[in-house]
């Protein structure tokens, strides 16, 4: 089981990727009280019936490892929503794409720690099937809100392929810089009474 | 230091390149792939790429190739991460935390000399009849 709501992350947008997607949008939107995310891809998609099977920990398409019965990544991720009256949902088409959208109740005791973001999005942005990564994140409390925007390409528009360490320890003083921005407006977190 | 943009990025890569171009390449043609399936991920293999960044970038290299794949069939030793230096055998490297990270880059990359307590040999059954036998 993962520990950080940034390895659940990590975890299914390598899954679009995977998917053979041109473009994968991950949005997050932070609140007071929720963490809101979404993973967009424009990948190969499931029919009805693989769209209900992915959410089987003993199911798995068999094409990476043949004889695994297991495919525990998306199963992981809806009982961490559960267990934080999170929400989870599913919506493929096959052929056109996979969305998934899912939610942390971040008052809640259950919910698992946020994790380190920008070492989080390095991993994704370096990844090497991913050709287009945007990342939308957005932090809105009562102290304030902030957000910020990125683009794979663009980023390696600036600095070359992201995959030698000079230039991914660059990209991180990138993101831990846009990450630092939003903490002005950061809060602790109280778990509540319920 | 406040958010940096997109042209600030642009010129601290220009500054780096110019000071790269001084020295001598170490660490050119290496490379590290960290597993990063889902039983990577549960063990700790961003941290471990984290900590491979932080390492090369302390002893000033530059040039190592640092990639992920996806689960390599040794989920009970994870993290785990492979390891390819011209002249020297390619390894797979288990149970991998910071102190391990920091051996492998000393020992491995620098020292070429291999970190043999935490060899875990070749990618499992199920994925070497995938590419042949390796």
């Amino acid at each position: 089981m993962h520990v950080f709501i940034c390895d659940f992350l990590l975890d299914i947008v390598q899954n679009s990727f995977e998917a053979e997607s041109r473009r994968v949008e991950l949005s997050l939107e932070e609140t007071d009280t929720r963490l809101v995310c979404q993973v967009r891809d424009n990948g190969k998609g499931m029919d009805e019936a693989v769209k209900n099977r992915v959410l089987d920990p003993f199911y798995t398409d068999g094409i990476k490892h043949v004889k695994r019965k297991v495919g525990l990544g998306l199963p992981f991720l809806i009982q961490a929503c559960e267990a934080c009256n999170g929400d989870f949902s599913l919506e493929s088409e096959l052929g056109v794409g996979t969305t998934i959208s899912f939610s942390f109740n971040l008052n809640h005791m259950d919910t698992p720690p946020f994790g380190d973001l920008p070492s989080t999005i390095l991993v994704l942005m370096s990844h090497p099937l991913a050709e287009e990564l945007l990342v939308k994140r957005s932090l809105a409390t009562c102290k304030g809100s902030g957000e910020y925007e990125l683009s794979k390409t663009e980023l390696e528009d600036v600095l070359g392929p992201l995959n030698t360490s000079g230039t991914l320890n660059l990209l991180k003083e990138f993101l831990v810089s846009q990450e630092e921005d939003l903490k002005q407006f950061y809060i602790e977190h109280t778990l509540s009474k319920a | 230091m406040g958010r940096m943009t997109l042209e600030e990025l642009r010129k601290l890569r220009d500054e780096k390149q110019n000071a790269l171009q001084k020295r001598d390449i170490e660490g050119k043609d290496c490379r590290v792939v960290v597993g990063m399936g889902t039983c990577g991920i549960a063990a700790g293999a961003k941290v471990v790429l984290d900590t491979f960044l932080q390492i090369l970038d302390e002893n000033k290299i530059e040039n190592v190739s640092v990639t992920q794949t996806g689960c390599m069939g040794l989920c009970y030793v994870e993290p785990t991460i492979e390891v390819f230096v011209p002249g020297m055998p390619n390894v797979i490297y288990g149970k991998v935390d910071a102190a391990t990270v920091k051996k492998i880059v000393e020992q491995h990359i620098i020292g070429k000399s291999l970190v043999t307590d935490h060899m875990f040999d070749r990618p499992a059954a199920d994925i070497i009849s995938k590419d042949g036998g390796r």
